[in-house]
């Protein structure tokens, strides 16, 4: 069978558009991800027995089930939620994307929320203690204090995550979202190029990860390096 | 839960007939895979650390690509690429599997090879995490390169591994859940025809979380198990979990 090139370039275009879609779930991913993980890996480790089981029970659920089956949870729960929210009698209809990016923060939220857990607990408790004896807020601990030094300890398990992240977007094929890999296969159905296609998309998803990772990898020296 | 005793509408059972299909496939795919990847990823892994020659460069290679590919990219690879790249004879008889296997084999290896990338890195750092005296301690006893990983360095790094190979075990079962885009029954895709037939989400996706829940349990005590039993001693806690 030959691979036919003038398909892929009349189809980039497409692609492109995809691809950008790829690229705003894994923005919303990582931003909303962080925030919500940090708040859980902060509940998680506090001395509130309820507030860290509660937080413990979410991160395992989530870590036990398929990122597709979460996909399908929400994707039939959203309307129905915000229907409930905002008392219509209906579901309410609402888009592909809104339902993807809240999958996808909460989805990934749980994996941030381990890995900040780890770098959380990284810090020495001396710096707790220093804080408190500076008068800090608990809060004010967190922001300036451990926040950021945790962050720095972890930063290459974040960026991983964040390009494994990237790659599960794909996932978003099963409700017939139009990410990088939904352009790809909706050319391939309508053409008949599925060779090309997936060959396509494959490559460009490589390119990505592989640069990305290389970059994690000559960051995860540099900060070696660093620290000791 | 009284979904789940209901007749389905073919008239051949009730749901949870489907359920346990669904898990039926889930876990043989699940197993089936593992098996494929401990034997590859070892392989692989090994290759990885010979030093010199040819050998670690492909076992890098494969790294790299099964690794920087979503898991969904290569499933399409296996089920509508690969038929195509081959002989049409070969692509045809692919093409004309009966149902479930025409879906299920492309996962099989799909997720095998994809899982083997990521078995590999640990099996390297597990070799690599080793003293360098066992590696000469064995060379001394005039032992071959073959009986060398064998008898002395594959048995204390696959030790070594234990706790991060947990979470690749619990993660195949999840991954399996793919299947689905290449049209496999299992759990997951299970859930979706129980809502289609019923529009009882919530039964039906809430059973199937639940089966998730309970798979992810069982692997981990599974893994607890094995990990007590054969710990090193000296390397308690294994290499960083991070």
């Amino acid at each position: 069978m030959m691979v036919d090139l003038s398909a892929i370039a009349a189809a980039m275009p497409f692609l492109m558009k995809g691809l950008l879609f790829t690229v705003q779930i894994t923005l919303v991913g990582v931003t909303g991800g962080v925030v919500f993980g940090s708040l859980l890996a902060v509940a998680r480790l506090s001395q509130n027995r309820i507030l860290s089981a509660l937080s413990g029970a979410y991160v395992n659920l989530m870590r036990s089930i398929p990122l597709i089956l979460v996909i399908f949870w929400v994707f039939f729960l959203v309307p129905w939620a915000i229907g409930w929210v905002t008392r219509s009698a209906r579901p309410v209809a609402v888009g592909a994307s809104l339902t993807i990016y809240v999958t996808f923060v909460l989805f990934e939220a749980a994996y941030y929320a381990e890995i900040l857990r780890a770098g959380f607990r990284s810090i020495s408790p001396g710096q707790y203690a220093a804080c408190a004896a500076l008068g800090l807020s608990k809060l004010n601990t967190y922001i300036y204090v451990i926040f950021p030094q945790a962050i720095r300890n972890v930063l290459p398990i974040l960026l991983t995550q964040t390009i494994s992240l990237f790659q599960d977007t794909s996932l978003v094929y099963v409700i017939s979202a139009t990410d990088l890999l939904g352009a790809a296969s909706k050319i391939a159905q309508r053409d008949g190029r599925l060779v090309e296609m997936y060959l396509t998309v494959g490559v460009i998803y490589f390119v990505f990860c592989y640069t990305a990772s290389q970059l994690v990898k000559r960051l995860q020296g540099r900060l070696a390096y660093g620290t000791r | 839960m009284s979904l789940l005793f209901e007749p389905t509408p073919d008239g051949a059972g009730r749901y949870y007939d489907w359920i346990l299909n669904g898990l039926g496939w889930t876990l043989s795919l699940a197993l089936g895979a593992w098996t494929i990847a401990l034997v590859v990823g070892t392989l692989v892994g090994v290759a990885r650390t010979l030093g010199s020659g040819i050998l670690p460069k492909l076992g890098r290679v494969y790294v790299e690509t099964f690794r920087n590919v979503p898991l969904l990219v290569q499933m399409f690879f296996w089920y509508f690429v690969l038929p195509e790249l081959l002989p049409a004879r070969i692509g045809l008889a692919i093409k004309q599997m009966e149902p479930p296997w025409a879906s299920f084999v492309p996962a099989l290896i799909c997720l095998g090879l994809f899982t083997a990338a990521r078995i590999a890195e640990q099996v390297r750092a597990g070799v690599q995490a080793l003293p360098a005296g066992q590696t000469q301690a064995a060379f001394a006893l005039g032992l071959s390169r073959t009986r060398m990983y064998r008898l002395v360095l594959l048995p204390q790094a696959f030790r070594i591994i234990l706790p991060t190979l947990t979470n690749e075990f619990m993660t195949i079962f999840k991954n399996t859940s793919v299947a689905l885009t290449i049209g496999l029954v299992e759990l997951t895709a299970t859930a979706r025809e129980i809502n289609e037939n019923t529009f009882r989400t919530f039964e039906a996706f809430g059973v199937v979380t639940i089966v998730y829940l309970v798979i992810a349990l069982l692997a981990w005590q599974l893994m607890q198990r094995i990990e007590r039993a054969a710990q090193l001693p000296g390397f308690a806690s294994g290499i960083s979990r991070t």
